[in-house]
């Protein structure tokens, strides 16, 4: 055992002792046992076939948007395994302890698990993959080469994963925060959460959330400046519109989260007194301020979401998309108001009537544009050819959960209703059904419309669509329950319970969860056959749906520089504008195209914020202040190199554009 | 510093550089000079009436250094930061509109709601409660 | 085999087989009036193309970042915690010596951009030295406050209205300092690579960060510091 009274140690060390290690908890041995062994095999792996060079420069260095989106893609898929292995031990857990039992996780490792849950879910499954699917679609969508800052989008995608590492490590080393994903003071302040695990969650999300915002900058300065020749903004494809309104969001919102969590930094690290209970500080700013981040980050989710099911219904009734222009309104007023209705997330804290009622009305309101959305949706389909490939099943399966979830949370708009049903399980329920029927959903179809762009195969139907009746009917078996015990007065976060008859609906709600991770297992099965038989499943056209928009003018995937000419545009629609009226593809005259190098910056600075994190939570001065003017330093060193852009020769360029012309040509 | 007119209208200053013509820089001497001699009055009346208290209502005051405080930005805005409505085909100008009404948005919205939570639930006031 | 007619500026392209084309309707027939739908001679944007909006964009991301301070400032701002307040502490003569400093800094960025327009490198050189001298006065007279107000005992710990002064003043010193070490960057740029584009558009950006910190001071001097008087 180390003993930490010597001060070099000390110096050495921080407060880390061999302590943080949990060799007493078996779930976590086991779990570590299981990391270290499925880890290991991959790093074997990748070094057994000679994939790290080709892994260094095809992918971590890579400043392709196509590239990083699918990195996005594989952190978020990696971090749902994670986030829904504490589902399940929160399920069963909730399933056991009953009649006396105190279950298998104790209070103090409850307490993390659903505060990871949710930590996890929103900032390392649902952002990334959000992130992930406009890296890989907006720059296509548009007819531009890349995004606005290729090596900022680099380095955003690495901060997202430093952020991530964070998280996962405080799994092994320490523990992580026991508030709740927000973190509310006074508890975490550091008279009553002393520990490391707040200090985990601040420099996780703060790392991540830098990533995110300068990501936020990044689109809409794409979508403003590098759209194609005639394409207008009212031209715009909707996932390209849903996307600039979300990075609007992020970049009007994200600074609010980093301010609010520097001050509980402050509090825990300094000693200031912003949210404390003495020396006038006040708590419930605490709670005011995170929300006026968190209620605008709920509509940064789903807005994209709705993009996608914008696209898919469109491709898939073979229709134009009902109402464009009521759709790009919507979607600018939800963006608007998501601004003005934070306070509904803590109705009964104590703001009295007229604050409440204010609120309260501008909630309901809010929810009008997006039954607007819901109305065109089912316009488009009205008298459409519909064809049910996953994409659509999953938009079926969105409209109908999400606008139960919806009204659910008109009902919760209520302040009065609300009173009763604050952080019950009502409340859980409600969210859960609009993030994972709205969100989750939107991402699935997403992933199973964007899949082929992306790699030049399809994914597997049939295991899709298991995995698809796994998800539907698990999610509703999971979460309806939870329903009936929110309005029968259960409240969130326990951990034991004394009433034998609520103890039915934990057990169809576990149920529920096992539904749902044979949709997750089926989901990874699909990837892996689809791998499989990808020759089967290929796709040789670039555009496998019949595709409106004009990623599916590109091959599958598409090149490097994705357009040889920039396209012009005339019509919303544009592709499907140009298969109209006739497009021909030019197969000579090309010229070379700059291109931007790749760059490593970007992945030792996510090194450098992880070394620097994890200084500042153990309290290792030295690590942190290397880690911080490493960083500085690597940050400064990167302007100095003024040679970023090469040029792709119009040969590589007349030599990838025959090969496609041959494949094309094959097909038929 | 005489060199460094260029023949441009002055009447409200400079323009910022063009983006796509790096070299459409249209800064004028004057353009600066006003700024800078507007900002020093609209610096100098503020600390005046504080510190010299020839306002003897505080209210007015408040209301008086705030007003300036808007003007000297808006000022700072269009001579310093060369802000017009055309820069970025407009979307500096709809940015900028975007923040502020966040900015007033989040402001007001907290002091507001803080204030009543203050009322409502600050510990003295558990003594008056029924 | 695709062929390409050229009649003026139109390009106007004939397809004799279905292959490249997937599911389109009126399908091999040569119109007049099928547009062109791709650039044939194109000029890429210029490189920095987005930068100027893109660094706005981040600004106002700033602006944002100092409303939660001045929200938190404006809610936690009177209390005192029976400590200090400022009427206490606050040398509003030494404030407004502060805040000539950052103007000042201002109007001499001003002229570093003038002779930039003017292509003149020395003399950029010699007003951002000058921009920087007064910035590093503005931080020390600053520092120097601060140390003041601390030896009184003043410190963050003792209230939140002084936790909420420190770290929103303290906050536009940490930018105005980065503002510092940046254009000390960009003065050995410049010095070594001379004007071109590139650190033109470095010298734009480092302008508008650095005129943002001035108005971001004008909220700061007229809610905190003349506003705590009147309070």
């Amino acid at each position: 055992m180390l003993e930490n009274n010597s001060t070099l140690l000390k110096f050495i060390f921080g407060r880390f002792t061999l302590d943080a290690l949990p060799i007493h908890e078996p779930i976590l041995v086991v779990t570590f046992i299981m990391v270290a062994l499925g880890g290991t095999a991959v790093l074997g792996a990748l070094t057994y076939f000679r994939l790290w060079g080709y892994l260094w420069r095809e992918w971590f260095t890579s400043i392709d948007h196509k590239r990083i989106g699918i990195m996005y893609m594989v952190l978020g898929i990696i971090m749902l395994l994670r986030g829904f292995a504490d589902a399940l031990m929160m399920r069963a857990q909730q399933a056991l302890a009953f009649g006396g039992s105190e279950g298998f996780l104790p209070a103090h490792h409850y307490d993390q698990v659903f505060t990871a849950h949710g930590v996890i879910m929103i900032f390392f499954v649902a952002m990334p993959m959000i992130v992930g699917l406009i890296n890989i679609v907006v720059p296509l969508q548009i007819g531009a080469r890349d995004v606005s800052f290729p090596f900022l989008n680099n380095f955003s995608f690495w901060m997202t994963v430093a952020g991530a590492i964070i998280v996962m490590i405080s799994l092994f080393v320490g523990v992580f925060a026991r508030t709740g994903w927000l973190a509310y003071p006074p508890l975490s302040e550091y008279a009553y959460s002393p520990d490391v695990g707040v200090d985990y969650y601040i420099w996780g999300l703060q790392v991540a959330g830098l990533g995110t915002l300068l990501s936020g900058v990044n689109f809409v300065c794409t979508i403003v400046k590098l759209r194609a020749p005639g394409m207008t903004i009212m031209k715009m494809p909707i996932f390209t519109w849903t996307a600039l309104c979300t990075n609007i969001l992020i970049v009007a919102a994200f600074p609010i989260l980093t301010a609010v969590l520097a001050l509980l930094t402050l509090d825990r690290y300094v000693g200031t007194d912003f949210f404390t209970n003495d020396f006038g500080g006040n708590p419930m700013m605490y709670v005011n301020l995170i929300w006026i981040w968190g209620h605008p980050e709920v509509y940064i989710l789903i807005l994209p979401a709705f993009g996608v099911f914008s696209e898919v219904t469109a491709t898939f009734c073979g229709k134009r998309l009902f109402g464009y222009t009521s759709m790009v309104y919507a979607t600018v007023v939800i963006t608007i108001l998501s601004y003005l209705v934070w306070l509904h997330h803590f109705f009964t804290m104590g703001s009295g009537a007229s604050v409440n009622s204010f609120f309260g009305i501008t909630t309901m309101i809010i929810s009008i544009p997006t039954g607007a959305k819901m109305f065109n949706w089912l316009f488009t389909m009205y008298r459409g050819r519909i064809r049910f490939e996953l994409p659509m099943m999953w938009t079926i399966a969105f409209m109908i959960t999400f606008v139960i979830g919806g009204m659910t949370g008109v009902l919760l708009a209520v302040p009065p209703a609300d009173f009763e049903l604050h952080n019950s399980l009502f409340l859980i329920a409600h969210f859960h059904n609009v993030i994972i029927g709205g969100v989750l959903f939107g991402m699935f179809a997403g992933i199973n419309y964007w899949f082929p762009k992306a790699f030049g195969f399809r994914l597997d139907p049939f295991w899709g669509k298991l995995s698809f009746w796994f998800w539907v009917v698990g999610f509703y078996f999971a979460f309806m329950p939870l329903y009936v015990l929110g309005l029968m007065g259960v409240t969130r976060r326990l951990r034991v319970f004394d009433i034998p008859s609520l103890h039915i609906w934990f057990i169809i709600a576990a149920f529920g969860a096992l539904l749902i991770a044979a949709g997750i297992g089926c989901f990874l099965v699909q990837i892996g056959v689809s791998v499989l038989k990808r020759e089967e499943l290929r796709d040789t056209t670039g555009d496998p749906w019949n595709g409106r928009t004009l990623e599916w003018s590109t091959s599958s995937p598409p090149p490097a520089y994705n357009f040889a000419f920039t396209p012009i545009v005339y019509s919303a629609d544009a592709w499907w504008d140009m298969k109209e009226r006739g497009y021909h593809r030019p197969l000579t005259g090309f010229r070379p195209i700059p291109m931007p190098r790749n760059t490593p910056t970007g992945i030792i600075l996510g090194g450098l914020s992880v070394a620097f994190s994890f200084g500042m939570i153990w309290y290792i001065w030295w690590l942190a202040a290397l880690g911080f003017i490493g960083a500085i330093a690597v940050g400064i060193a990167h302007t100095f190199n003024y040679k970023r852009e090469y040029d792709f020769s119009a040969d590589d360029i007349a030599r990838t554009e025959a090969a496609r012309t041959h494949l094309l040509g094959a097909k038929a | 510093m005489n060199d460094a007119h260029a023949a441009h209208d002055a009447g409200h200053g400079g323009h910022s550089a063009d983006h796509s013509d790096g070299h459409g820089l249209h800064l004028t001497l004057d353009g600066y000079l006003i700024g800078f001699g507007l900002s020093v009055i609209l610096t100098a009346i503020p600390f005046g009436l504080v510190m010299s208290g020839v306002l003897e209502s505080k209210n007015a005051t408040a209301f008086a250094i705030t007003i300036l405080a808007v003007v000297q930005i808006v000022v700072h805005m269009v001579y310093f930061l060369h802000l017009d409505a055309r820069s970025e085909a407009g979307w500096n100008m709809m940015a900028l509109i975007f923040t502020a009404v966040i900015l007033i948005i989040a402001l007001t919205g907290s002091l507001w709601i803080m204030y009543h939570l203050q009322q409502n639930m600050a510990p003295m006031n558990m003594s008056t409660l029924p | 085999m695709t062929t390409l007619a050229t009649t003026g500026d139109a390009f106007v392209a004939t397809r004799d087989t279905a292959a490249d084309s997937h599911g389109a309707a009126a399908a091999s027939q040569r119109t007049a009036a099928t547009p062109q739908f791709y650039v044939l001679d194109e000029h890429p944007h210029p490189a920095g193309y987005s930068t100027p909006l893109g660094f706005w964009l981040y600004i106002m991301s700033d602006c944002l970042l100092f409303s939660v301070l001045f929200a938190t400032y404006g809610v936690l701002g009177g209390n005192y915690a029976a400590g200090p307040s400022p009427r206490d502490l606050f040398d509003l003569p030494l404030v407004a010596v502060n805040t000539t400093m950052l103007l000042l800094s201002s109007i001499t960025y001003g002229f570093a951009m003038l002779a930039m327009q003017d292509n003149r490198a020395g003399r950029v050189q010699m007003w951002l030295a000058v921009t920087a001298f007064f910035g590093l006065c503005f931080i020390g007279i600053e520092l120097y406050e601060f140390a003041d107000f601390i030896r009184q005992g003043a410190t963050p710990q003792r209230s939140a209205f002084l936790s909420s002064f420190f770290t929103l003043v303290g906050t536009h010193g940490l930018h105005v300092t980065t503002g510092l070490v940046w254009m000390v960057t960009l003065m050995t740029q410049v010095a070594r690579y001379g004007l071109i584009e590139a650190n033109r558009r470095r010298l734009m950006c480092l302008s508008m960060f650095w005129h943002f910190l001035d108005v971001v001071w004008i909220g700061v001097f007229t809610f905190v510091y003349l506003m705590g008087m009147l309070r």
